[in-house]
């Protein structure tokens, strides 16, 4: 296990420095952010000052090179436009998107595994086939136009939600959150169901499939004939066998979750480090672009490291070895 | 509904013989269904449309000189100022005809979207056939990248590629083709290594036909169907993906407005009133994406009721 | 004795915190762009000016027309040619009770050119300038040759104390550590990219605004800032995009307020490639560069319908611009006035041109920088194509646009043929823009940086060079309105097309002064 552990990180490590390499490059080529930041009533010397203060004279790979260097010692650089670390503008702002993207997924399985249970249980239902008709929608419709829409008929159109923003913070261990009070909680709402509605879809179709299949396993079948109450079945047996699928894909997803923020994020205008990204690679703020992308690399590639070990705790027939990085 | 159904199958078989063959009892499977029946017709519209576009659109949207700005904004079935011209579903702040703008929008909205899947099929295809039919050492380490960016999220990795590339047409399609190939990499994979074990490619090992010959004519044929149903949901997700990123203003130039980019471009007029200029494109870019959803779907559970998405 | 002092300084805390419950009003902006520092002298752009202008004040300070007024000096003289005095306003204390000397003075003018990694510094208005320090309120700014603005490049560096500021680095203003001014507000609270709160400085020497608490909040997409007002989630926004203008009027919960801008958009040509990269013969083959000749350029002046652009793309909301400056403002010429629409006069002057057939030309423009920019480029090209150029339109991103519209060449010169921008003038008169856009482009002297159509004429270089040694305030305005009527009037050496108008959306009761420097500051909100 140990080995597989040590070799994982190693394959990461190389996966992170060809990422660096990549993106440092590519930025590279793109351009620069001077004359996006510059005041335009510089001259030409202020131009070439501004450029040399950033660093951005020297060919690419001479900076590539002291960006390494200083990234072994915990420094990513600071970024071109708020001359902060770049680490540190992107840790202040991760705490909001994982509040987002946790949020998402609580509300993605609190109403979608119900609705996913009652498809498979009743699949010809009329009710069954309108959630199902849902989760295509769900699945169709563009992250960005459902957010718009939410904002136009909850914040504008009913005035029931604050439109945009994140709500009145209160410090829990030592970080930001916005769960705790009522306007947090009221800014919350919206994103967080505008996130999770692509999940949902996947949840109820992954909690249908599972239901359907295991209502035809034996011992369902096998509790019923002892004259369980029908309600117990589905509440102990059922809701316990297809919770397994449904948390490995959750755990899956749940870099995916964080990621599509971004599009949240931008419409949102929360104050998450996806709307950072954005940002960033509009003002080809590359020391931002290149840390936020270092830092969520490294985040996947642990989630996924912690998702293959949880699975070999929980299933003794998967043996680490044979799971692939 | 059944009476085109038949008509349908029938056509389609029309020169084969009246034999229960796999591809007529595919067609019959298919079109139980009223829903996908009704996807497919409309599918098969919006293609006509992407494709006849310049022919059917009232108006060039891209041609200065009949766009004007003295009609901006009109409402649906007004008027031009010159009296040639009723835009149906209105006009946009430059002056050009919605429905027209839609129209050379959905083509290239489709036209993004097919031309990327049908590269990374291309390119999963080889790859996935070469990992499954030589298997090995070869097998290890094409898998081990498709896993590894199948661990990441589409969105992600389409961000950095045009953080990288910078926008434009190609740019995206590039992008779209780098998040999709693993997709079908893996598919055909799997699908190719179940065929492997079968007698008849024994046999034609046992033949000593080319790998070529046998990857090609034998192998590929028979992983066919799992392909095409990954490739029609996966195309949706391209144009979604398209759409996302054109709103992020990452993705195509504004000279070339797929769906999602009048979208955007329409958003602003949101709260104004002037509803037309992104509900219409919204509408169009959602039937777009659930019609080939819908389609896909009822694909998967004809073709392959146990795979995966 | 002691004791008794200290009880006074509690009851009047507590006076003060009684008064202060009794009128708390607090006060939402919604901002178009984020600010990227609360240091004052590290991002010379508006955003950053506009907010760090509630915490900090200069020695001169700019009204909401751009008028000079005193601030931190109450009077300033030109003592001779080459040295300006500054008389410092008497008992201002910084924002932890600190007097305001003529050292804070000193101290700042070091620092201001040279905060470390600053991406647009301020060393561009204190080069060149020794600050001497003659009594504790009095300061006298040396130049080698007359400066005649003087005035303008002070009121544009804040004062920060000295005793906060040594040594400080950026981020301790923006921790709030160092961010310590004599401005109307003080600092409370700084969230990147979500919020930044100021509280009224009770003590502040001018007069007190209106507010006892900020917020601002940044957003950047039009759409969602409106929502954010309708909503109720903030007072006020800044940059109300012009189509949302018609149905707002209407809202009897709102209020607008309008001003026009200092910022004129403008189509700059090429006028120094003999083949240039964007124009092409209607056959697409090689010709040369008809927008050399001045003929063309006004043609195309000519075949811009002004009016329409006004009426149909900005929904009325800008004012149709013959040059650099709307009325009101310094250096201005009252001869000029918009080129009126006449397409066949457009025609005869190509044909006149020898370019009657008309040719193939792209227009680059940004298409997130200015009010509509990329709905302008659009029409602009429709426009000319009507008159038989036929015109391509290529928008694109600021962040890819500027770089090679300014330096996109090889040798660094401009990439473009034919390009929309913009120009507001800082300085708020016209010697900004002409210096900047229709000088020769020198690059060791500094002119022309912003001329990307590298219009030159050696009469207008002249006529601004002397303008800008000229302390004379009648004869600068002569020799700025001159250079503007040869430069654009004779040559055509940029096409103006329009000045932005700016509007505020506020609760109803809620009113703003609209400044020309487009920026929003609570202390120009008031209640009706």
């Amino acid at each position: 296990m140990s080995v597989f552990i040590i070799r994982r990180l190693l394959q990461a490590l190389v996966v992170i420095f060809l990422m660096s390499l990549i993106v440092f490059a590519g930025i590279n080529i793109v351009g620069d952010p001077v004359d996006l930041l510059i005041s335009p009533e510089a001259d030409q010397a202020e131009i070439e000052a501004t450029i040399r203060r950033l660093g951005l004279d020297r060919p690419w790979h001479e900076q590539y090179g002291y960006f390494l260097l200083n990234a072994f010692k915990g420094d990513l650089g600071n970024s071109f436009i708020f001359a902060e670390p770049a680490l540190k503008l992107i840790l202040q702002r991760m705490p909001a998107t994982l509040e987002l993207a946790f949020a998402a997924m609580l509300i993605a399985v609190v109403f979608g595994i119900p609705l996913g249970m009652y498809a498979g249980l009743k699949p010809d239902s009329t009710t069954s086939k309108t959630i199902m008709a849902g989760s295509i929608l769900g699945f169709s419709l563009p992250t960005f136009w459902v957010g718009l829409m939410l904002i136009m008929v909850f914040a504008v159109m009913l005035g029931w939600l604050p439109s945009t923003g994140r709500g009145d913070t209160t410090e829990l261990l030592g970080i930001q959150v916005s769960f705790l009070t009522w306007d947090g909680i009221q800014h919350l709402i919206l994103p967080a169901f505008n996130l999770a509605l692509f999940k949902m879809s996947l949840v109820i179709r992954l909690a249908r499939a599972g239901t359907k299949e295991v209502a035809l396993q034996d011992y369902i079948k096998f509790a019923r004939a002892k004259g369980l109450s029908s309600r117990r079945v589905v509440l102990v047996h059922v809701a316990k066998n297809i919770m397994i699928p449904v948390v490995t894909v959750l755990g899956l997803e749940l870099g995916g979750v964080i990621a599509f923020a971004v599009v949240t994020e931008t419409v949102f205008a929360w104050p998450g480090m996806g709307k950072l990204l954005i940002d960033s690679i509009q003002l080809l703020d590359r020391p931002v672009v290149v840390a936020y992308l270092l830092i969520t690399v490294f985040m996947f590639i642990l989630i996924n490291l912690v998702v293959d070990i949880l699975y070999s705790i929980l299933d003794p027939r998967v043996r680490l070895k044979d799971v692939k990085a | 509904m059944s009476a085109t159904t038949d008509h349908l199958a029938a056509s389609a078989l029309s020169s084969q013989a009246r034999v229960e063959t796999p591809f007529r009892r595919f067609v019959s499977d298919f079109f139980e269904s009223k829903v996908a029946t009704g996807a497919c017709v409309m599918l098969s519209v919006i293609i006509f449309i992407a494709l006849f576009a310049p022919l059917i659109s009232p108006q060039n949207p891209y041609d200065l000189a009949v766009v004007d700005v003295m009609n901006a904004r009109l409402e649906p079935g007004e008027q031009s100022w010159s009296g040639d011209l009723t835009f149906v579903l209105g006009s946009d702040g430059a002056g050009r005809d919605m429905l027209s703008a839609i129209f050379y929008g959905l083509r290239i909205s489709l036209s993004v979207g097919v031309m990327s899947g049908i590269i990374a099929m291309i390119i999963g295809m080889v790859v996935g056939l070469m990992a499954a039919y030589f298997g090995g050492r070869t097998d290890t380490v094409i898998m081990r990248i498709v896993d590894l960016q199948l661990s990441f999220p589409a969105i992600l990795i389409a961000l950095v590629l045009i953080a990288i590339l910078g926008k434009g047409v190609d740019k995206v399609i590039i992008a779209l083709v780098t998040v999709q190939w693993a997709y079908y990499a893996r598919t055909v994979r799997g699908s190719a290594l179940v065929e492997r074990r079968k007698e008849y490619i024994e046999a034609a090992t046992c033949l000593a036909l080319s790998h070529r010959r046998i990857v090609f004519r034998h192998l590929l044929p028979n992983c066919l169907p799992p392909m095409i149903v990954v490739g029609t949901l996966q195309t949706a997700h391209a144009i979604s993906l398209e759409a996302t990123l054109s709103f992020l203003g990452l993705g195509l130039p504004q000279t070339e407005p797929s769906l999602g980019l009048l979208i955007a471009n329409g958003f602003e007029y949101m709260l104004s009133g002037k509803y037309w200029i992104s509900f219409f494109p919204g509408i169009a870019l959602l039937v777009t994406i659930v019609t080939i959803n819908l389609v896909g779907d009822q694909l998967r559970d004809v073709l392959n009721p146990r795979l995966e998405r | 004795m002691k004791i008794l002092k200290h009880v006074t300084t509690v009851v009047a805390a507590l006076l003060l915190a009684v008064a202060g419950a009794a009128s708390a009003k607090n006060l939402t902006i919604g901002l178009a762009s984020e600010p990227t520092a609360i240091d004052p002298h590290f991002h010379n752009l508006t955003p950053n000016n506009s907010l760090l202008g509630h915490l900090f004040n200069a020695l001169v300070l700019q009204d909401e027309n751009q008028n000079l007024i005193p601030g931190l000096a109450v009077s300033w003289r030109a003592i001779d040619d080459t040295t300006w005095e500054f008389k410092l306003r008497q008992g201002v204390k910084f924002h932890d009770g600190s007097p305001f000397t003529a050292d804070d003075v000193i101290f700042t003018f070091g620092r201001a050119p040279d905060v470390e990694g600053s991406p647009s510094s301020f060393g561009i208005y204190t080069k060149g300038k020794e600050v001497v320090k003659i009594d504790d309120h009095t300061i006298h700014i040396k130049t080698e040759r007359p400066y005649p603005l003087m005035p303008n490049d002070v009121s544009t560096i804040m004062i920060i104390s000295e005793e906060k500021g040594r040594g400080a680095k950026t981020p301790d203003y923006n921790s709030g550590k160092a961010a310590v001014g004599t401005g109307p507000f003080k600092f409370v609270e700084y969230v990147p990219g979500d919020r930044i709160v100021f509280e009224r400085n009770e003590s502040y020497w001018g007069s007190k605004p209106e507010w006892t608490r900020v917020t601002f909040k940044s957003i950047k997409s039009g759409p969602s800032r409106v929502a954010a007002l309708l909503a109720g989630d903030v007072d006020i926004i800044e940059q109300t995009p012009t189509v949302d203008i018609e149905r707002l009027k209407k809202d009897p919960k709102l209020s607008l307020s309008q001003g026009i801008s200092n910022r004129v958009i403008y189509l700059h040509m090429d006028q120094f490639r003999e083949e240039s990269p964007f124009v092409k013969a209607k056959d697409g083959g090689k010709m040369k560069n008809p927008l050399l000749d001045a003929r063309v350029r006004r043609a195309i002046s000519k075949a811009v319908h002004r009016d329409a652009i006004v009426d149909r793309v900005m929904e009325g909301i800008a004012v149709k611009a013959g040059q650099l400056l709307p009325e009101g403002f310094f250096g201005r010429s009252p001869k000029l006035s918009p080129e009126p629409y006449d397409p066949a006069g457009a025609k005869a002057l190509l044909a006149e041109a020898g370019v009657g057939d008309g040719f193939k030309l792209t227009i680059h423009g940004p298409n997130d920088r200015y009010i509509n920019d990329a709905k302008i480029a659009e029409a602009v090209g429709q426009m000319l194509t009507r008159i038989g150029i036929d015109t391509e339109v290529v928008t694109m991103p600021r962040s890819v646009y500027f770089k090679r519209a300014s330096r996109g060449a090889e040798g660094g010169q401009p990439e473009f043929s034919f390009i929309l921008v913009g120009w507001g003038s800082g300085t708020g008169e016209a010697s900004s823009p002409l210096k900047s856009l229709l000088h020769t482009y020198d690059k060791e002297r500094g002119f022309g940086p912003s001329n990307r159509g590298r219009h030159s004429d050696p009469e207008v270089d002249r006529l601004i060079e002397d303008a800008l040694a000229t302390v004379n305030d009648a004869k600068r305005q002569d020799l700025l309105a001159k250079a503007t009527e040869l430069a654009i009037g004779r040559n055509q050496g940029i096409i103006p097309l329009h000045y932005q108008v700016n509007t505020w959306a506020a609760k109803k009761g809620i009113k703003y002064r609209a400044r020309t420097d487009e920026r929003t500051v609570a202390y120009g909100v008031y209640t009706e």
